[in-house]
């Protein structure tokens, strides 16, 4: 008789595959159904944004702080302006500081509206998707009623923000938010009784406290495995003291604890929202100090100075003094961090990201061995990576 | 539309119409995300855009059953191996269409990590600028595709599936 071999076998995801969130490339070793090793390839979204930092001036780089995490700009650019306000010990109005917390919070709602809508998709439930891209419009439409585009808004502006908000912005949130719970309660209704999703999630991709902290898991990911850490409470910034949430967390660290957690942070970012626009306060929306901010158009047909800072503005911008900071913000997939170091000139010197999504993709190494093959997708849909920000 | 003699109603037309009638109301896209402008491309078959109008709903995971490749986004170095494998894939006729500013020239991203639009490395059909280019316009150069397969595209219509069959041209 012939003399029975075992083997392994070297499969290959990615880095085009339909449930890898994108350009992740994983070298996935099973033996049969089941995974023995995982190795995540990255770098295939590789797009130099750190170095690209470099190359602008500290108003321009803005616009590079977006294309990292496309799926919540806004986040990024806070995380930003906040470092480089930091640095040069700006403050921002109380009415800019609103606004850019309606803003986060708006997308962190479209963020993980689109985490779910293709979660749902690769989990074979279809309508999901529709259901959240439909939803997720509402915010688009508010984004581009404000700043003209519907991503990569580029919104924010060292020392405030590119212009106030729109008159019928107010109307356009209130609608949201009354249809928020509908929508939210609809994707349950989708979801939660469903017993193939719930036996598909339930259980699968257990991510232990220890294993989170050990490999720098933030975010939803973090808190649904029992560590409430939230930068938002912990190091509060731009005003988020002022309104009042809970952080949700789950104890269970599997792939239902994460849909749990994520699905409850879309309620109380609602209410952030809510508790932002109601209580707006009046007055500037970007600071009055003209060597930063531009002066108001009327003001330059009859200042000279007003003119001269314009152009200064405009043709070379602004130094900021030398000293390095790190500013972390609480994005949708948690710490997103920038280290920003200025060399007293008008460009950064050197802009470092944490990308949080690069942690939450690590522990797949780990997270993935010894689960079934069709698992693998469940899992790698549960930790909401953006390659644009794994790779920058 | 006319009628015969008993009653039946039929058409007439050349099979090359008809072929390329066919093809142009099923373009189905590759799924290929890159960039950013993946996104804007998967809102193209939400409800709003609604891109099943136009037949080019059907994304497919396999480069092997599709007829477009949209490069959505910033295409790096380490990626271009990738895409080239994917559309010499893609079986005959194939368009490429490159959506964004990243794809079609760089984009902001004048730098050693992205190359500097996409059309050095495949034939491009369709550009569509923008950052990201909204879904309207991406459906506007999908219609474009459409008119140009209508209206005699090379790529499109008999000849091409007179060689696939025959097996002429190492396509066979
Ligand atoms: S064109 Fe703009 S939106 Fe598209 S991939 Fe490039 S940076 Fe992103």
């Amino acid at each position: 008789m012939a003399e029975t071999t075992t083997e392994t076998m070297v499969l290959n995801m990615g880095p085009q595959h339909p449930s890898t969130h994108g350009v992740l490339r994983l070298i996935v070793e099973v033996d049969g159904e089941t995974i023995v090793r995982c190795q995540p390839d990255i770098g295939f979204l590789h797009t130099g944004i750190e170095k690209q930092f470099e190359t602008h001036t500290w108003q321009q780089a803005v616009t590079d702080s977006d294309r990292m995490d496309y799926l919540s700009p806004l986040t990024n650019n806070l995380g930003y302006v906040l470092a480089v306000e930091r640095l040069m010990g700006i403050e921002v109005p109380p009415r800019c500081q609103a606004i850019r917390v309606l803003f986060c919070e708006l997308s962190r709602i479209a963020s993980h509206l689109v985490w779910l809508g293709t979660s749902a998709l690769e989990l074979g439930a279809q309508s999901v998707f529709f259901y959240c891209f439909q939803a997720r419009e509402a915010i688009l439409d508010m984004y581009e009623a404000t700043a003209g585009v519907r991503m990569n808004l580029s919104y924010m502006r060292v020392g405030g923000l590119m212009y106030d908000i729109p008159p019928q912005l107010p109307a356009m949130v209130a609608r949201f938010l009354e249809e928020l719970p509908r929508w939210i309660s609809d994707f349950r209704a989708l979801l939660d009784g469903n017993p193939i999703f719930r036996e598909r999630v339930q259980g699968v991709g257990v991510l232990t406290k220890e294993r989170a902290l050990a490999f720098g898991v933030t975010g939803p990911s973090l808190r649904a495995s029992g560590v409430p850490w939230d930068v938002r409470k912990a190091y509060p910034y731009s005003g988020y003291e002022k309104y009042s949430f809970d952080v949700p967390t789950s104890t269970a660290g599997d792939v239902w604890a994460r849909y749990e957690v994520r699905m409850a942070e879309m309620e109380e970012s609602g209410k952030i929202v809510r508790q932002a626009i109601e209580g707006m306060p009046e007055g500037a929306w970007k600071t009055d100090d003209r060597k930063v901010a531009l002066p108001p158009r009327e003001e330059l047909h009859r200042s000279m100075e007003a003119l001269i800072h314009h152009f200064k503005l405009v043709a070379q911008g602004f130094p900021v003094p030398a000293g390095a900071v790190y500013q972390a913000v609480e994005s949708p997939r948690g710490e997103l961090g920038f280290y920003v170091v200025s060399d007293g000139g008008t460009h950064p010197h050197r802009v470092r990201v944490r990308p949080p999504s690069f942690y939450n993709t690590s522990v797949l190494t780990r997270l993935l061995e010894g689960c079934l093959l069709a698992d693998a997708v469940a899992i790698i849909a549960s930790m909401d990576m953006v390659m644009g920000e794994v790779d920058r | 539309m006319a009628v015969s003699n008993d009653g039946t109603p039929f058409i007439l037309t050349t099979v090359e119409q008809m072929v390329r009638w066919g093809q142009k109301n099923s373009i189905w896209p590759l799924t290929m995300g890159l960039a950013c402008c993946a996104i804007e491309m998967m809102s193209l078959v939400t409800a709003r855009f609604d891109s099943a109008r136009f037949g080019a709903e059907v994304f497919r995971a396999s480069p092997r059953q599709a007829d477009l490749m949209i490069v959505s986004g910033r295409v790096c170095h380490k990626m271009v191996p990738v895409i080239k494998q994917l559309y010499e894939q893609m079986p005959e006729p194939k368009w490429v269409m490159s959506m964004g500013s990243c794809a079609c020239s760089g984009g902001v991203f004048n730098n050693y990590a992205v190359v500097q639009g996409v059309d050095n490395v495949l034939p491009v059909d369709i550009y569509v600028p923008g950052c990201p280019p909204t879904p309207e316009q991406v459906l506007e150069a999908i219609l474009r595709l459409r008119d140009g397969i209508a209206a005699g595209d090379p790529k499109a219509g008999l000849p091409f599936i007179q060689a696939a069959s025959i097996g002429e041209a190492g396509r066979g």
